[in-house]
């Protein structure tokens, strides 16, 4: 540490260059952070510990096929079962047909299984006695600038009313947020409306629900509930399958793309270019140093601390504009999640990312400082004096 | 008077950058055209061109700083074009599906096939209408079809690994609205059977989906008998006859869409019009072009976001890289630039020939990311949830000249920039100062 301020001058010796090196690094850290942001929310979606507690029961046969009203009642006899509710696909869209909401019409308990989800005790209880009232995600909000009280149409892209046309009309009394602004994206996108009221209007329902939410009593019991209730339905016209709300979640982002190894590779490409381009940048230093790092060791210095400064100095580059560049990623990712009105929805530049960023930062450096430190510690003194 | 100069040197790099955005090949070629003649028959030229060729010939000299903006370059490059050739993948997988002589019809304001419903009466209104080919039988080639989610076991995954495939009930009708789609392995599944046949690029995504396996739907067993190609989003289908896949859904007498043969293109508005007008209908027309091409459109949008937002962050990197290299370069060549200068050659030829130094390491380091990004990802197969279908779709990512096209213009674009502030400080730099350097 005493020699810091030494590390610091030689670190800046050439200005110019070290902050066109800085950018560089800066740069390649300003991506590793956004792309291993986008990687963590993949992994993390649904990771939650209420995640874990809550099981869906779907149709073994397709997740549109939907199931009988009457299973409620005896998924509610399985021991274990803490509560349970049940939703539909409504499949709404505002204004045109490919703009879609995410709508589901639920049972009114819905709420409770999800403490996630924010909503004011006024506005729960206008949501239970308004027939008609759904509950609407903030963000989904502000997208097509909806507020507590309109009278809103939305289409169904798949339920016609009871007069036989598609555009239904809803009340809006409540707006929801969600607790974890991390992880929450998706609740902040919700449009609730009535499981009841869809049920009554539409004529092609008729008493089915499209899945079950079941939350458990003890999380290690989650695995045997869950057989449990396929159990019920076995070998009947309408098999179930139950999985943890974790499990289906990370079912369904294998499905989106493999993200792992798109990211993997872009993240392969970045370092070898930047560990390149910084290595180059501490060659030239180290070269163009020979007659200093001679006097150093001329009126002292060893070799071994010649050879641990360089590294230092290589190893400080990295940690500079990693850190500027990661510290960049956190402050963007939000920026461009709000600004892009809901539809990325990355997730935060996590701890792990941090600690993985610094790790890599250190390596990084001592890998390319480690040719020109070992150039260094090998100086003759006499031959690197006379410029030879 | 430095700062000013700076500024006006930062303008002209914007400005150059918006014209080369813009610029189409022809213009490129022609730029090129002329930069030649001008090195070829003016004086000036012909001086740079001599302090070009020293430069160019002792980079081998200056192997690894070179190295430097040509691997850092062709990174940048590689990334773009890989990321880019995903969107243009995916669009083109789409896009091929559909042709504009064969028409969509499903229930209004449908969004997508699946969510579609169309009753028995529909289906069989639908083939009176005017405009649709007939086969040699005389019967209108139209083909009423139902659309479903199945899941299935994917491929290398644990038995609890299910992935949604879109299960398409078809009829004969099928493979006459759709003559690309040709079964390469087995047979065609026989009606009132409880057999599939399944797309080359399902077979890939799912277990069990070979001929001669059985697989569950729900409860029942269904045998797979053949695998059919057609080399568009349907090769990611699995197919079964109509009716008993109705009976597997509970769908009874109801259809999710009618694809119909018309007689040719402009038949289309006509077929339109009849059914927009019958008062027994509510249902959306689309061409099988515009409905595939309409699905295609958000994905596409965001791929192409994330690449170019991707690629610029690393073009950002590159570039800082290139200006180093190059800087050093000069600053190593300083003695030698400002004795050039000292004999009377002007500021220009040296400001073009570290100029072209650099373009050159440029275009070598586009062509290497292209070449690479080109033997590693094209016809590479990647799969996604596609909007608008309930399985998954594979689709092949697809190098296309235009995307290396654009590879390359970025590349130059970058060694444009990391050239042109070193190029001008070797030529401001006084002859006198720079011969004393070192």
């Amino acid at each position: 540490m005493k020699y810091l301020h030494l590390i610091w001058a030689a670190l800046f010796r050439r200005k110019a260059r070290t902050i066109l090196t800085l950018v560089s690094i800066i740069a390649a850290f300003l991506l590793f952070g956004m792309l291993d942001a986008v990687r963590t929310s993949f992994n993390q979606a649904g990771q939650s510990a209420n995640g874990a507690q809550r099981l869906q029961t779907g149709s073994k046969l397709s997740f549109i096929q939907t199931l009988p009203q009457s299973l409620e009642a005896q998924i509610s006899q399985v021991p274990g079962v803490k509560m349970v509710t049940y939703a539909n696909w409504f499949g709404g869209a505002y204004q045109d047909p490919h703009n879609q909401v995410f709508s589901f019409a639920v049972e009114p308990n819905y709420i409770d299984l999800y403490p996630e989800i924010e909503v004011s005790a006024a506005e729960r209880k206008a949501f239970d006695e308004t027939r008609t009232g759904v509950l609407v995600g903030e963000k989904l909000a502000k997208r097509f600038n909806w507020k507590v009280g309109d009278k809103i149409p939305l289409q169904s892209t798949i339920f016609p009313n009871r007069e036989g046309s598609k555009n239904w009309t809803f009340d809006i009394v409540g707006i929801m947020h969600s607790k974890d602004k991390k992880a929450g994206g998706f609740y902040d996108q919700l449009f609730l409306l009535h499981w009841k009221y869809f049920d009554e209007t539409t004529p092609f329902n008729r008493g089915t629900v499209g899945w079950y939410v079941t939350r458990v009593a003890d999380v290690n019991q989650a695995d045997r509930v869950a057989k449990a209730i396929d159990a019920i339905s076995a070998n009947s016209d309408h098999e179930t399958r139950t999985q943890t709300e974790q499990a289906a979640t990370a079912n369904w982002m294998k499905q989106l793309a493999d993200i792992g190894l798109i990211v993997g590779s872009i993240m392969g490409a970045v370092f070898f270019t930047l560990l390149l381009l910084s290595g180059n940048t501490m060659m030239q230093a180290v070269r163009e140093r020979t007659s200093e790092l001679a006097v150093l060791k001329t009126i002292g210095f060893s070799s071994h601390s010649v050879l641990a400064m360089v590294l230092a100095e290589s190893v400080l580059l990295l940690l500079l504009g990693g850190s500027i560049g990661l510290g960049l990623a956190t402050l963007i990712i939000p920026v461009l999640s709000a600004g892009s009105g809901g539809m990325l929805n990355l997730g935060a530049v996590s701890a792990s990312s941090w600690v993985l960023g610094i790790v890599l930062m250190i390596l990084i450096g001592l890998l390319v400082g480690a040719l020109p430190a070992l150039r260094a510690m090998r100086l003759n003194i006499v031959d690197a004096l006379a410029g030879r | 008077m430095g700062a000013l100069t700076n500024l006006l040197l930062l303008l002209l790099v914007v400005a150059v950058m918006v014209i080369w955005v813009m610029l189409p090949w022809y213009g490129v070629v022609a730029l090129a055209l002329l930069f030649a003649g001008w090195m070829l028959f003016t004086r000036r030229g012909q001086q740079a061109a001599s302090v070009a060729g020293v430069g160019i010939s002792t980079l081998g000299q200056r192997m690894g700083s070179s190295a430097v903006i040509v691997i850092g370059i062709a990174g940048v490059v590689g990334v773009l074009v890989a990321l880019l050739a995903m969107g243009e993948g995916y669009a083109e997988t789409l896009r091929k599906t559909g042709s504009d002589d064969t028409a969509i019809v499903m229930r209004g304001s449908s969004a997508a096939e699946v969510m579609s419903v169309l009753d028995h009466d529909s289906v069989t209104l639908i083939p009176q209408a005017p405009g649709i080919a007939r086969d040699a039988k005389g019967q209108p080639i139209a083909s009423p079809e139902l659309v479903v989610a199945a899941n299935l076991p994917l491929k290398g995954g644990t038995a609890d690994d299910e992935g949604s495939v879109q299960l398409r009930g078809v009829g004969e009708q099928a493979w006459a609205v759709r003559p690309n789609v040709k079964i390469v392995e087995g047979c065609n599944f026989q009606p009132g059977m409880r057999e599939l046949v399944v797309g080359k690029g399902a077979a890939k995504e799912f277990a069990g989906l070979e001929p001669g396996h059985t697989i569950h739907l729900g409860s029942q067993q269904w045998t797979v008998v053949g695998v059919f190609s057609s080399g568009d989003a349907m090769d990611s289908e699995v197919w079964g006859d109509a009716s008993v896949v109705a009976d597997t859904y509970r769908r009874g007498s109801s259809r999710a869409s009618v694809t119909v043969r018309l007689t040719d293109p402009k038949a289309y508005d006509a077929f339109k019009a009849e059914l927009d007008g019958n008062p027994q209908l509510k249902v959306d027309v689309n061409t099988t072009l515009d409905y595939f091409s309409k699905q295609s459109e958000g994905m596409t949008k965001v791929i192409r976001i994330v690449g170019i937002t991707v690629g610029l962050i690393m073009a950002i990197g590159a570039m800082f890289g290139a200006l180093n290299t190059m800087f050093a370069a000069v600053a190593a060549r300083a003695r030698e630039i400002a004795t050039l200068r000292a004999i009377g050659f002007p500021g220009l030829p040296v400001v073009v020939a570290v100029m072209l130094e650099t373009m050159l390491l440029a275009l070598l380091g586009g062509l290497l990311g292209g070449l690479l990004a080109w033997l590693i990802f094209n016809g590479y197969s990647a799969s996604t949830l596609a909007a608008g279908t309930v399985g998954k779709l594979s689709f092949e990512l697809k190098v296309s000249p235009a995307l290396l096209w654009t590879g390359l213009k970025w590349a130059l674009a970058i060694g444009f920039i990391g050239g042109v502030f070193p190029a001008v400080r070797a030529a401001r730099l006084p002859v006198t100062t720079a011969l004393r350097e070192l």
